[in-house]
């Protein structure tokens, strides 16, 4: 169980996380940011209590690796590596500029930090299995966590690797699907209705249960429950909102990528202010 | 770079996929990072002795070559070399932006092996018969292509891939090839093998077509024309130097593979050409056509890939460079 002082950290740290996320985007005028806001808690609850890491060897070898597959979620990403002093906070602001470490989807070769290049939805899948697997054979005791979207799960490959990664018992796995309900085109449910996500991976092996992915103490629960669960992969299906944190976006397909305008900016910052006080 | 050619244009006893096999297991017994991946053709590929005597390195996924590729990759961020083997057709076609984003964007180790190329799919027939698949690999930054000649040349080339760090493609004939090179032979990647000396045009080859190319270069002989030929096994990094002092010393070239022309050696070879020295290229291979059904005899006239046609392409060069 969390401890309450544990919880406010993580909160204010995913507060950060949120603002640090917006302030990015709003500097280079658009971007990722529904897909971005719905998975900072989860990226608080990981950087904060879970994983293991360095900012000092990012390479360490007994890290834990995070793929997010959903790569357009970089942003976020890189607001809680610069938060945990991967680099500098000033970084954030050269997203997408020319020669910057930070492209708009995840990238291994140019940012400390960032484990596996994904921006090709369903690659990751693979990816964090193949890492996962290849720590088993070396007998190494990292976990690999994968981020994906529910759209992202549109993709075949997911799939794939879903019965990949049961049938080699990839245990030091856990992946986690940001169901904020949307995709580019409209709701989930609409384009190509995704069902009962976490009953889809039980049908294949998985440790699968679905958790509140805006409350840390229930990501942090279910995250404790997989990593005790041996035997088989598990998935976390976080219920999210797109856009989380800026009420005038939330929950709209629209929020996927947009453009935020510096006097946006300061009354997202306030609404964040107030929201996430703790 | 040294080489002995065999005396004999003539079938391996030794089939290319059992050199594979071969080749990663020697491979393995020094070094504990070679895996070796499949989607479900290790028999097809040969590679159960290296199941059978290193199952933990042997990941066979099942019929998914998306995932198959990904794994790769994930597996190369760990520091392991994995060789992923599909059929060529698969890994080219079907797992190319894995191979694009997962492998080569994200700038990691996998050594890509697709066998059955082009015309030796044979009997699987047109959806498993990859003229194209060679253009692919060409087309993605820092991917390394390579079509080893026979057995002698695989063994060489795997050597030489896992000591080198990066993306790899290695285009497989599965079954027996003709013997071109024999033991002891030395290569270089990047280096296209001068298998005969001739001034008066150049044939430059690759795979299957490489032992037609010879036939070619002996009637030609017959006939007073003197063909250098050169094994151009690695298409990327191309050998430029070699292209353009064929073309400075004999004046006329002629490219002979087992591939569309279409994003081929052919057309790389005359990229070089137009850059650096033009001079009358004719070029044998498969003409922006689909695959087709049948045996190697067959897809060989089929395509108008054997020595014959090379001779053909051969002289219409001379004439040309004569100005006829």
């Amino acid at each position: 169980m969390l401890k309450r002082e544990t919880e406010l950290e993580i909160k204010r740290f995913s507060a950060r996380i949120h603002m640090e996320t917006v302030k990015t985007i709003a500097k280079l005028g658009s971007g990722h940011l529904g897909g971005s806001l719905s998975v900072a808690d989860l990226l608080a609850v990981l950087y904060h209590s879970v994983m293991r890491y360095d900012p000092e060897n990012p390479r360490w070898e007994g890290r834990d690796w995070l793929v997010c597959s959903k790569g357009h979620a970089g942003p976020a990403v890189y607001s809680a590596l610069a938060l945990k002093g991967f680099m500098p906070l000033e970084e954030l602001s050269t997203l997408n500029a020319p020669y910057t470490n930070l492209p708009s989807h995840c990238d291994r070769f140019r940012t400390k930090g960032i484990d596996m290049t994904t921006g090709s939805l369903g690659q990751g899948a693979s990816t964090a299995a193949g890492i996962a697997l290849a720590h088993k054979l070396k007998g190494m005791s990292n976990r690999v966590y994968l981020i994906m979207g529910d759209g992202e799960l549109n993709e075949g490959q997911v799939w794939e690797m879903a019965l990949f990664a049961n049938h080699r018992k990839l245990d030091n796995m856990t992946a986690f699907v940001d169901c904020n309900k949307l995709q580019i085109d409209g709701r989930t449910d609409d384009i190509c209705d995704l069902g009962d996500i976490a009953g889809k991976f039980r049908e294949f092996g998985w440790h699968s249960k679905y958790a509140d992915g805006h409350d840390v103490a229930d990501i942090y629960n279910a995250i404790e429950e997989a990593k005790a669960t041996p035997g088989a992969p598990s998935v976390i299906v976080l219920h999210t909102v797109k856009g989380h944190g800026w009420g005038a976006v939330e929950n709209t397909a629209g929020s996927h990528s947009l453009s935020v305008s510096s006097e946006q900016l300061k009354e997202i910052l306030e609404e964040m202010e107030k929201r996430f006080a703790v | 770079m040294g080489i002995v050619l065999s005396k004999e244009n003539v079938s391996e006893k030794t089939e290319m996929r059992a050199a594979y096999c071969e080749g990663l297991m020697e491979l393995a017994r020094d070094n504990w990072d070679i895996i070796a991946l499949d989607a479900d053709l290790m028999g097809a590929m040969g590679t159960k002795p290296f199941q059978k005597m290193y199952p933990e390195r042997a990941v066979d996924c099942g019929v998914q070559e998306a995932n198959l590729f990904g794994v790769a990759a994930g597996m190369s961020a760990v520091g392991y070399i994995p060789f992923a083997h599909t059929f060529a057709c698969f890994a080219s076609r079907r797992a190319c932006d894995q191979i694009f984003i997962s492998g080569a964007y994200a700038r990691l180790n996998v050594k890509v092996v697709g066998s059955d190329p082009g015309i030796t799919a044979m009997l699987n027939g047109g959806t498993h018969m990859a003229f194209e698949d060679m253009g692919i690999m060409r087309g993605i930054p820092d991917m390394t292509v390579l079509e080893p000649t026979d057995t002698v040349m695989l063994k060489a080339l795997m050597h030489q891939v896992v000591g080198k760090y990066g993306m790899h493609y290695l285009r497989l004939v599965r079954k027996n090839v003709n013997k071109v090179y024999e033991e002891g032979s030395s290569f270089e990647i990047g280096k296209a093998v001068l298998l005969r000396e001739g001034g008066d045009l150049t044939i430059v080859s690759s795979g299957y077509c490489v032992a037609e190319s010879i036939k070619a270069t002996e009637i030609l002989a017959e006939q007073g024309i003197e063909a250098r030929h050169l094994n151009m096994f690695t298409w990327k990094p191309l050998d430029e130097a070699a292209i353009i002092r064929a073309a400075e010393e004999t004046g006329a070239i002629v490219t002979a593979e087992n591939h569309n022309t279409v994003t081929g050696l052919a057309s790389a070879v005359a990229s070089v050409l137009s850059e650096h020295c033009p001079v009358w290229l004719e070029t044998v291979g498969v003409r922006d056509e689909f695959g087709d059904v049948g045996s190697i005899e067959y897809l060989s006239e089929r395509y108008k890939l054997s020595a014959p046609h090379i001779v053909t392409a051969a002289k219409k060069a001379l004439a040309k460079k004569a100005g006829r």
